[in-house]
């Protein structure tokens, strides 16, 4: 009686868990397949299409694995265009937007996080949910009115825009979270609010600027619509740069992915390099710019 | 939901919780000038964000054409927007569009999440690859796409004949230009609504779970009975930023379509850019800002009521 309880499930049986069990394995990395594969897919049809020649870019059915791998179109696109300029400025507006949203929006991450200034921080929602397009209309007629028209200065403003709000809400976030116990004994032991801030609150807050710093220079490094209303043709961003590679001359797909791949390219690889730091911030509040 | 998130973060970082106001050293906090750490940012905000609210809401009471003011026609171009069948029919549009790149992106990014959950080798990495869409560059995203459209040429059509289906016009139809839209909206934003549910379902507790699981509760039963109901302010969170975003897409509807055909693809945002900077009715388009803004305002006030109530898993 008690023997037949205690006895190995028939054979049988065991050799269908085993079955059953493989088989919802493999249906979970076939669903992991389905999900990832669209995202990383269209990316390489990018990079097919920047290495092909003329002939394969135009050949059907398609060609996916280029048989004679060229660097032309990459080639084409720094001699067709001064490429290596709008990458320059690129560089100077996303780089002095993100600079100058650190150096504003720290202090005020600390700030409103300490002082429960929650109305301010509404404030920085609601800048981060408007369409950016409608601040460009009276700063397009400000610009204009100030001559400022065909300087980097009209795109490093308004991308303050996007990096301020993202630097200070991933700060609050931030600074919350960080125990306040530290900062209340260096201010018993006669420390001024800015020395609490500057020698404790600061270098323990060192992984929330990493993340404000990435989101922040992602975020404006992608921006297209400040661009294509206040950039000349000497201070284009790349993304505009690209955009107008499309309309005005001639389409050819290779360099025209070339350019696209090129711009991108950092953000991708910044992206898969420091995923973790991005989905951390991005989870705190879903950030995002644009 | 409350409470699970507070087993998974200590009591002592709630700002504002009464143990916290109890234990550093009374009120001390409300007396300090902390403002003036924000005084710097905010003095931006107001010269880049405040001041462009005020002057478009000025603007939008003239007859504004490019840079000089023209006479006061009081509520004149809110009059003509509620007449503009261009407009209107871009506001119906824009709905289309919202309600489409919504709640695609919601249940695509709810599976993912739950796919995401479960440990596997190179999760890590995979999540990097998997978000890549959201944060790539969307003037980029956008051109690749355009390619991949092209009635002859792109592989979109191709892949379609591999499986015995017609090829499509996608973007160049005015009945398929808004789902074929979508289609890349969905692509880019799903890992947004996945990383805020992924989020939520890190915040679960565990003790349901095991409850149910003695109780001999089905895995279906779990999910609708346990994890939804604990990971539904995560998707009302992720609801309104989408919804959010969706209205004001602009990128990728600009890059691919320009509107067109015609005005098949002519939302509000892509209506405002024409007024504003292809027509220059400065004015006006201010009009379309102040109307369109009121929307996004009443959006927003929903989306900071339902953060509130889920402050603390997020």
């Amino acid at each position: 009686m008690t023997a037949t309880l205690i006895t190995a499930p028939p054979r049988r049986r065991l050799i269908e868990l085993a079955v059953k069990r493989t088989l919802m394995r493999v249906g979970f990395f076939l669903s992991v397949v389905v999900i990832v594969s669209p995202a990383i897919l269209v990316f390489l049809w990018m990079l097919s299409l920047s290495l092909k020649t003329e002939i394969e870019t135009i050949a059907y059915p398609p060609v996916f694995i280029p048989e004679h791998p060229t660097l032309a179109n990459f080639v084409q696109v720094f001699r067709a265009s001064p490429f290596a300029l709008y990458l320059l400025n690129s560089i100077i507006v996303t780089g002095s937007a993100t600079l100058l949203a650190l150096a504003v929006g720290i202090p005020a991450g600390y700030g409103i996080a300490k002082a429960k200034a929650y109305k301010v921080a509404v404030l920085v929602l609601i800048a981060r949910i408007t369409p950016n397009l409608s601040y460009l209309i009276p700063l397009f007629i400000l610009f204009r009115a100030l001559d400022l028209t065909g300087t980097l200065w009209p795109l490093v403003i308004t991308h303050l825009v996007i990096t301020v709000p993202i630097v200070v809400w991933v700060m609050i976030g931030f600074f919350e979270s960080l125990h306040p116990d530290l900062e209340e004994a260096a201010l018993i032991d006669g420390c001024t609010l800015w020395q609490a801030f500057r020698y404790v609150a600061l270098p323990l807050s060192k992984p929330g600027i990493v993340v404000a710093s990435i989101l922040a220079f992602i975020f404006s490094w992608n921006n297209f619509i400040f661009g294509v209303v206040l950039a000349g043709r000497e201070t284009r961003t790349l993304p505009v740069a690209v955009y107008n590679v499309l309309t005005f001359e001639q389409i050819s797909w290779g360099p025209l992915a070339a350019a696209a791949l090129l711009v991108t390219l950092p953000v991708l690889i910044l992206t898969v390099v420091v995923q973790r730091e991005i989905v951390t911030g991005l989870t705190a509040g879903g950030v995002k710019g644009g | 939901m409350s409470g699970g998130a507070a087993l998974a973060q200590p009591p002592a970082g709630a700002p504002g919780s009464l143990w916290q106001r109890l234990t550093s050293g009374a009120s001390a906090d409300r007396g300090r000038p902390y403002f003036l750490f924000f005084v710097p940012a905010l003095t931006i905000i107001a010269a880049v964000i405040v001041f462009p609210w005020v002057f478009t809401l000025f603007m939008s009471g003239y007859d504004w054409k490019l840079a000089q003011a023209g006479t006061f026609v009081g509520l004149g171009n809110y009059k003509g927007l509620l007449t503009d069948d261009r407009f209107l029919s871009a506001l119906l549009r824009t709905l289309y569009y919202t309600v489409l790149a919504v709640v695609l992106p919601l249940i695509l990014g709810t599976v993912s999440a739950l796919i995401f959950h479960r440990k596997f080798p190179f999760r890590g990495f995979l999540r990097g690859v998997f978000i890549l869409p959201m944060m790539a560059t969307p003037v980029a995203v956008g051109l690749v796409w355009t390619m991949m459209f092209h009635p002859q040429l792109g592989v979109l059509n191709y892949l379609l004949s591999l499986v015995g289906i017609p090829p499509q016009l996608w973007v160049y139809d005015p009945g398929t230009v808004i789902p074929s839209l979508v289609l890349v909206e969905t692509w880019q934003w799903t890992p947004l609504v996945m990383l805020i549910v992924l989020g939520g379902l890190a915040a679960l507790p565990t003790e349901p779970y095991e409850s149910a699981q003695i109780d001999g509760a089905t895995g279906w039963q779990m999910f609708r009975h346990i994890t939804f109901p604990l990971v539904l302010p995560f998707l009302m969170v992720a609801t309104i930023i989408r919804t959010i975003d969706a209205i004001k897409a602009f990128d990728i509807i600009f890059v691919i379509s320009q509107g067109g055909p015609g005005t098949a693809s002519e939302t509000i945002n892509i209506f405002l850019y024409l007024q504003a900077f292809a027509f220059y009715n400065i004015g006006y388009a201010s009009a379309v800002v102040v109307v369109f803004f009121a929307l996004i305002i009443a959006l927003s006030l929903t989306l900071l009521y339902v953060r509130q109530r889920t402050r603390w898993s997020t």
